[in-house]
């Protein structure tokens, strides 16, 4: 089959798709939809096409990114709109099956969005989401809508048209394409993407490798899981184009373990790639020849490290190693290498088929297109979203992620994972691109994005960023070895009550050290977490050392927890939960508890129904 | 402030008499036999030494030390340099894991939410800490740095399916249905 006849038998199912003749449910199924009950639904609604009583299309689907109103379903009739529903609970799910798919009815009470231009008895299109608005959807183009296991689908949406475009350009014309488009590294450094081509693409070698970093490891981010499991064809096409730029012959892909549904859509992808002469000998009939193969992590965060990365591949340990020489140059198997993130990769294809002119028109002047950001934390609305580089952290919380729930105050937003840092109030009005969150001490990081309220304690946030760091350090070099084993300790003196005067000083200094003098990016950015809490939020420290005081009530160790015997009514359920025996009393009397036995666990204060527990 | 208790658990989940079956009972011969099979899909080459310990700690459910010389002899590094390598990533073990694995995320928007409280339930509820095995061979307890599974946090994962949205009690009524 050419590519064009190809592109004809895609076009006619994809429009099949479209215009279903018989009703077509749509569920959310990424890793999120899943568990949030997709499978269950999925689960009963086989069942009842089993036992006749549905007669229906089921496609699982990735994630829309609207996480906070999973499981999402959506569902269309032949000639009616697409109803994209939220939040059916498990005992819901046989009632709407009956109302919905097979009753053919509209369930205002659940429906969230109409999946069209035009909104449906008070529900409204899906891009008029307050979620939606002021997001700019790349390299998500295709989550959510597609079914990410036909390959067709993806080329009915123009698919790997860049791949056949790039393929019939000079190398460098690609390579000069995404210099001029302003791409820079997603996976956080934020290095030109087509200066790195450029760099690998002009070393001489017969031999050249190609790297996709799917190593996801920053707690807090999920973009990358998302992309590959709702959209793997995009980051595969990513892959070829950038393999073709810089002539690499072979490509890998590092993925996590812990994404073991990305794993099989990957696996799947490519097998269909090769199927259609999109991978192996000869791609597309260009002369071109390229394969990927997967290669599983098995857990280490520094493998996210582009030397590290390279010599896992290797089988060996998963250390960073000095550059230069870098990758470009001496890479993997001593060979030039290009590494990309999973994102930087799917938003290629976009770059070269609608040109890099339309690319940077998104953006600031020096962090040019589109950044994808997990959302999550203590905001209303958790999800993925893509927005444009500098739009304003207030729009990204407040807008999209529709503030902080419970009414409570918002208090920091922690961007970059244990590399960047917690971000207060003052810089809500400042905007998301690489070098104003440099400045403010954190940095762009992958994307994930936690959102911290009045509850959230700085210390323990400190506290725990470092602790991942020192656990993760591969502990080849001392400052990242034995700087954040100090740091941690000294950290948690002060979340133990134990800080003395001279501690924030002390804990300063260490910082800097390790930020100076670690070997690789995971040790010279570990202290950023620190370094911020001490910037923007001393007087918590402070609070902590000289107080011997939790604002947050959250360090444990400096809380006491008592009963109000006003309140309790004897109930004995913070008696029953009470792993130590400290909470104590007869049935239906006010109960006490044992300050000598109590660990401040909080399960009594979590079981209570009263109100009766007091924590101070 | 006061004196804080060390960390005293009340009780273990109760503990069955049978230990289940695991490959450390494995004869040397069904041990060889079990690896040979793992070792017939791949090429010896030293570069695929990761992915061989992957596929021998799936078939086994554990990397004992025998079969760490074999995967040496198999891919021709020496066994330092292998026992190295497990013991540098987080997902090798070297000892039997337990029937119900479960893995609490401690990742950033579930420590915001309460991960920590709901690892130290299950903790106390098992009666091992976090990277223990109940002694009956029954529960392993891991924390993982993230599941990417934020935006539905607090998150804990038994054998492979993905509770979200738990609470200290949720997660121990959970584990104690397992029985």
């Amino acid at each position: 089959m050419t590519f064009d006849e190809v592109k004809q038998k895609a076009a006619s199912r994809w429009s099949g798709f479209q215009t279903p003749k018989r009703p077509r449910i749509l569920l959310g199924a990424g890793t999120c939809g899943r568990a949030a009950g997709a499978s269950d639904i999925a689960q009963l609604i086989r069942a009842a096409a089993e036992a006749g009583s549905v007669d229906a299309d089921l496609y699982e689907v990735g994630c829309l990114g609207l996480c906070y109103a999973e499981p999402l379903v959506e569902v269309a009739h032949p000639g009616g709109p697409s109803i994209l529903y939220s939040g059916i609970a498990p005992e819901d799910a046989e009632a709407f099956i009956a109302d919905c798919i097979v009753g053919g009815k509209m369930r205002t009470d659940a429906a969230l969005a109409v999946m069209s231009d035009e909104g449906l008895d008070g529900v409204p299109p899906f891009r008029e989401l307050p979620m939606l608005e002021g997001q700019v959807r790349i390299t998500l183009r295709n989550c959510g809508r597609i079914d990410p296991t036909d390959i067709d689908h993806y080329i009915a949406r123009g698919g790997y048209s860049a791949l056949s475009k790039a393929l019939q350009m000079d190398r460098d014309n690609v390579v000069g394409e995404v210099k001029d488009s302003g791409l820079r590294g997603r996976g956080g450094a934020g290095f030109p993407t087509g200066l790195k081509w450029e760099f690998c693409a002009k070393a001489p070698s017969s031999e050249k490798y190609l790297i996709c970093n799917a190593d996801e490891g920053d707690p807090g981010a999920f973009m990358d899981r998302s992309v590959l499991e709702s959209d793997p064809h995009s980051v595969l096409e990513g892959m070829c184009i950038a393999a073709y730029a810089i002539a690499a012959s072979r490509g890998y892909i590092y993925v996590r373990a812990e994404y073991p549904l990305a794993i099989e859509r990957l696996t799947l992808g490519i097998r269909k790639m090769h199927e259609y002469g999109l991978l192996g000998d000869n791609i597309l009939g260009s002369g071109f020849s390229f394969d990927i193969k997967i290669q599983e992590g098995a857990g280490a965060f520094v493998c996210g490290e582009e030397t590290a990365l390279m010599a896992s591949i290797e089988g060996r340990r998963g250390m960073p190693r000095t550059r230069p020489p870098f990758p470009a140059e001496r890479g993997l198997f001593g060979k030039p290498t290009n590494i990309n993130n999973v994102e930087t990769l799917a938003a290629v294809p976009e770059i070269i088929a609608r040109g890099s002119g339309w690319y940077s028109q998104f953006g600031t002047e020096k962090s040019k297109g589109t950044k994808t950001f997990a959302l999550a934390g203590k905001v209303l609305r958790t999800g993925l979203i893509e927005v444009p580089l500098g739009t304003t952290l207030d729009k990204i919380v407040f807008g999209i992620g529709g503030g902080i729930p419970e009414g409570k105050e918002f208090k920091a937003v922690q961007t970059g994972g244990p590399s960047g840092g917690c971000l207060p109030a003052q810089f809500l009005d400042s905007p998301v691109d690489y070098e104003t969150l440099a400045q403010a001490g954190s940095i762009m990081g992958s994307g994930g994005m936690i959102v911290m309220d009045e509850d959230t304690c700085i210390v323990d946030i400190a506290r725990y960023f470092t602790e991942f760091t020192k656990e993760e350090s591969c502990g080849q070099c001392a400052p990242c070895r034995l700087g954040t084993t100090q740091m941690l300790q000294i950290l948690t003196d002060i979340s133990a009550g134990r800080g003395q005067p001279g501690d924030i000083e002390l804990l300063q200094e260490v910082a800097e050290s390790v930020k100076a003098a670690s070997l690789c990016g995971l040790g010279q950015t570990a202290p950023n977490p620190v370094i911020t809490a001490i910037r923007y939020f001393r007087d918590e420290l402070d609070a902590h050392i000289a107080e011997r005081r939790c604002p947050a009530r959250v360090c444990t160790q400096l809380l006491t927890y008592r009963i109000d015997p006003e309140k309790c009514t004897g109930c004995t359920a913070c008696a029953r939960v009470c792993p130590t025996g400290a909470a104590h009393g007869e049935p239906k009397q006010p109960h006490v508890i044992d300050q000598d036995k109590c660990i401040s666990c909080g399960a009594c204060a979590e079981k209570c129904r009263f109100d009766a527990i007091v924590v101070e | 402030m006061k004196p804080k208790n060390s960390h005293r658990p009340k009780s273990a989940l109760s503990i069955g008499e049978s230990r289940p079956s695991s490959s450390q009972s494995l004869l040397p011969e069904e041990l060889h036999s079990r690896l040979q099979q793992v070792f017939q899909c791949f090429t010896g080459n030293r570069t695929e030494l990761i992915p061989v310990l992957q596929s021998v700690q799936q078939a086994l459910g554990y990397l004992p030390l025998a079969a760490l010389r074999s995967v040496a002899q198999f891919t021709r590094v020496p066994a330092s340099t292998v026992y190295g390598v497990v013991t540098f990533y987080s997902q090798f073990y070297l000892s039997p894991q337990g029937k119900h694995k479960i893995k609490v995320c401690q990742g950033t928007a579930c420590h915001v939410r309460g991960g920590k409280a709901i690892m130290d339930a299950i903790s106390r509820r098992l009666g091992v800490p976090p990277g223990g095995t109940t002694d009956d061979l029954k529960f392993s307890l891991e924390r993982v740095a993230c599941f990417g599974s934020c935006a539905l946090a607090p998150v804990v994962v038994i054998n492979d399916r993905v509770y979200c949205r738990m609470t200290p009690d949720k997660a121990v009524k959970t584990i104690e249905r397992l029985e």
